[in-house]
Order: structure tokens, then C-alpha cells, then sequence
């Protein structure tokens, strides 16, 4: 521990530290998108029910009408931070070294945000019809 | 700090106590559940690829969606689709669990053995319901 650590106030120490040099702003937002993700994952389990066996056709249309491809997206988004999140707690837990983890965390937050946008993308070409 | 430094030079002859980690206790279900928890989530990190693939084909065209059909059809791709949905579910109702534990009820341990058990049964309950739902919508089984 430095000179200077120990000089600090604990909350001085608290703000924007822990190993993401983040705080506890994610904790809260984790809860916040488990709560949001519950009627947003049986909202998706009922639209791929519906869906299984159907033909492209019928699943185009379906995934392309507004009310079930806002559905997907806010699924989509909220699923994308939630995980996004967790992976990177999961990744502080176990990967210790300095490089190492930033490299991790990098990749966390470039795997998610590609796949989000390959996501976003999909639903709005179904829906734009482009 | 002169009392840390002190201890580490006397860890060169005496070995520092540890403290007990994971593999003295013996195993519960609340700490099986837990690490399923953070499992699951891990896996459905990574069965995102599996929608954004759906979803990729269905914009695509019809040969690309007939690709998606042909593997979530095959013996592996309804393993991984089943493997999928309990790991969803699991997540989902362990979340809900910790979402209650949050707000600090049910820690009580008959409480938390009830609720942990709960979650579990019910991910293996409605895997099995929703597959036979599944089933009966695409007309049966094939």
C-alpha cells in the first residue's frame, strides 16, 4: 500500500475503484437488467415457440411486424449489457494477471458488442425489408 | 504494515495458516447452484451466437434459414437447444432467487434450501414442459 492510499477517505478509496476501476455503478445495473430480462426472456421463449416449424416466409413476416421486433430488440440490448456485465465479473474473478485482463475485457466487450449489433442488424433488415 | 512484513519473513520457516478454500467444505446445494449459476450464464454468453445466427439466416434468405433449420433440427442441434433452454431457465429462476435474496428473505437455511431446490425443479420441469409444448406446435414429434 502506497503513502497515498492511506490517506484517503474510504469512500475516496471506494469511488471508481475495484479491479474495473468502475465502483458499484454495475451491481445495480445487473439487477436492473435480471428484473427487465424476466418478461423479456418468456416473451422470447413464446415468439420461438411460435416460430419452430413455420416457413421462412411466415418467420420473416413474424420477426419483421413492430410489436414482436421491439420485443426482440429490447431483448436483444438488455440481454447484450447483462451479459456483458457478468462475463466481465466472471473474467475479475479468475484472470489475475494485468495484461491478461485487459486483453479478456477487451474481448468481452468487443464479443458482445458485435454480436448485439449482428443482432440489431437482423431485426432491422427483416423489419425495413432493405 | 510492520507487523505484515514481520509475518512474511517469519513465513519462510513457519508456513502462513491459509484459510479454508472450496475443497475443505463439504458440498452443498446452494454452492452447487451457485457455480451452476454463474455456468449457465457463461453458457448462455455464448448461445447468444445461436440467435444472432437465426436471426442472421432469417434476414439472409431462405437457403441460409434452411442451414439454421437443418442444424437446430439434427440429433447435436437439439442436444445444444436443449441444453439451451434449461440453462435459460436455470438462469432466469436462480436469478429470481437471488433477486428475493437481495432483498434478504428467505436466507433462513430451511428457507434457502426450499428456494434453491425450488429452482431447480422447476428448470428441469418447464425444460421438459416447454420441449413437449414445442413438440405439439410443430405437430408432433418427428
Amino acid at each position: 500500500m502506497s503513502e497515498r492510499a492511506q490517506i484517503r477517505t474510504p469512500l475516496g478509496r471506494v469511488r471508481g475503484l475495484g479491479p474495473a476501476r468502475s465502483g458499484t455503478g454495475h451491481f445495480w445495473q445487473q439487477r436492473v437488467t435480471s428484473v427487465s430480462g424476466i418478461p423479456l426472456t418468456v416473451a422470447l421463449i413464446v415468439i420461438v415457440i411460435g416460430l419452430l416449424g413455420r416457413s421462412h416466409a411466415t418467420v420473416v413476416q413474424v420477426l419483421g411486424s413492430p410489436v414482436v421486433a421491439i420485443i426482440m430488440l429490447l431483448f436483444i440490448i438488455n440481454s447484450a449489457y447483462h451479459m456483458w456485465i457478468g462475463m466481465q465479473e466472471i473474467i475479475l474473478d479468475y484472470v489475475h494477471g494485468e495484461i491478461i485482463k485487459l486483453l479478456t475485457l477487451m474481448a468481452n466487450t468487443f464479443f458482445v458488442g458485435a454480436v448485439a449489433l449482428a443482432c440489431v442488424y437482423a431485426i432491422l433488415k427483416l423489419s425495413f425489408g432493405v | 504494515m510492520a507487523d505484515l512484513e514481520a509475518g512474511t519473513t517469519a513465513a519462510s520457516r513457519h508456513p502462513r495458516p491459509l484459510s479454508p478454500h472450496l475443497q475443505i467444505y463439504r458440498p452443498t446445494l446452494t454452492m452447487m447452484m451457485s457455480i451452476a449459476h454463474r455456468i449457465t450464464g457463461g453458457a448462455l454468453y455464448f448461445g447468444m451466437l445461436l440467435l444472432a445466427w437465426w436471426l442472421i439466416a432469417a434476414a439472409s434468405g431462405p437457403n441460409a434459414y434452411a442451414n439454421v433449420e437443418w442444424f437446430m433440427g439434427s440429433l447435436i442441434g437439439r442436444l445444444v437447444l436443449f441444453g439451451y433452454t434449461w440453462a435459460l431457465l436455470h438462469h432466469m429462476f436462480g436469478g429470481i432467487r437471488h433477486l428475493i435474496w437481495d432483498t434478504s428473505h428467505g436466507l433462513e437455511p430451511a428457507e434457502r434450501e426450499m428456494f434453491t431446490l425450488a429452482t431447480l425443479i422447476g428448470s428441469i420441469v418447464f425444460t421438459i414442459l416447454l420441449w413437449v409444448v414445442g413438440y405439439f406446435a410443430m405437430g408432433g414429434p418427428r
